[in-house]
């Protein structure tokens, strides 16, 4: 399936913006993912290993939080994953 | 450094004075280079902190992905965010710093007092994740478009 990889996050995937993983799952093609490009794991998962609380991970336009299986949601190689840091802020 | 045009950075600063007295929000476009960023143009997002809008923003990701998707089309990509403070200075808050994740970005903020748009600054977010992250001052080059330039768009 297809990653689409944020501006912030390019520095780890020797500036790719989109990235072609193989797996069954979205967990699946995440953990490839990180597996291809290590250093991105400090900036998608916390230390104890959860997904960081701003990173948003969208299946084509759906939200995985709100997906029945969330990351075991199952996967085809046309597919889109999209990493999506939320933006927020105020004075 | 960001570079802006100069009608890009008026267009953000009106967009804090028409929301007035609430926060404004939206996306710079454009390209990261070595020089910093290049704003080529700028998109209106919508705050969806509408329980208290007037001290914070919010843009949902599902627009983001959207305004993600524009960019690739038009061959640019998201190089930073700008948002308002009414009647607040034009400096990032600690709320700013905690919801800052877009490491590379330009942030510009506007000081927004009683309707009008005042003073306009942009921060650099640097570091290489949320432990070492940090704002940095940046220098804003704002270009005023000759009336050739405009001619030769057809604009004038």
């Amino acid at each position: 399936m297809k990653i689409n990889i944020p501006t912030p996050l390019r520095a780890y995937t020797g500036g790719e913006q989109t990235v072609i993983v193989p797996g069954a799952t979205v967990g699946e093609a995440l953990e490839h993912l990180v597996g291809t490009y290590p250093d991105l794991r400090q900036n998608l998962y916390t230390p104890e290993g959860k997904l960081r609380s701003f990173v948003n991970l969208y299946l084509n336009d759906d939200d995985i939080r709100y997906l029945p299986q969330k990351e075991a949601t199952a996967v085809a190689a046309d597919d889109e994953l999209t990493i999506i840091p939320s933006i927020a802020g105020g004075c | 450094m960001l570079h802006i045009k100069f009608t890009d950075y008026e267009t953000l600063r009106s967009h804090g004075e028409e929301t007035y007295p609430h926060e404004c929000c939206g996306v710079l476009l454009g390209t990261a280079s070595p020089d910093g960023n290049q704003v080529h143009t700028t998109v209106r997002a919508g705050n969806t902190r509408t329980d208290r809008a007037h001290d914070r923003y919010n843009i949902a990701p599902e627009e983001l992905i959207r305004i993600q998707r524009q960019a690739r089309k038009l061959g640019l990509d998201i190089v930073g965010f700008y948002h308002s403070h009414p009647d607040c200075p034009a400096q990032w808050s600690k709320t700013d710093f905690d919801e800052a994740h877009w490491i590379g970005c330009s942030y510009l903020i506007t000081r927004v007092d009683h309707g009008r748009a005042t003073i306009t600054n942009s921060f650099l977010l640097t570091g290489s994740d949320e432990e070492d992250k940090k704002f940095i001052d940046q220098p804003i080059e704002i270009a005023v478009s000759s009336i050739e330039d405009e001619q030769e768009k057809g604009l004038a």
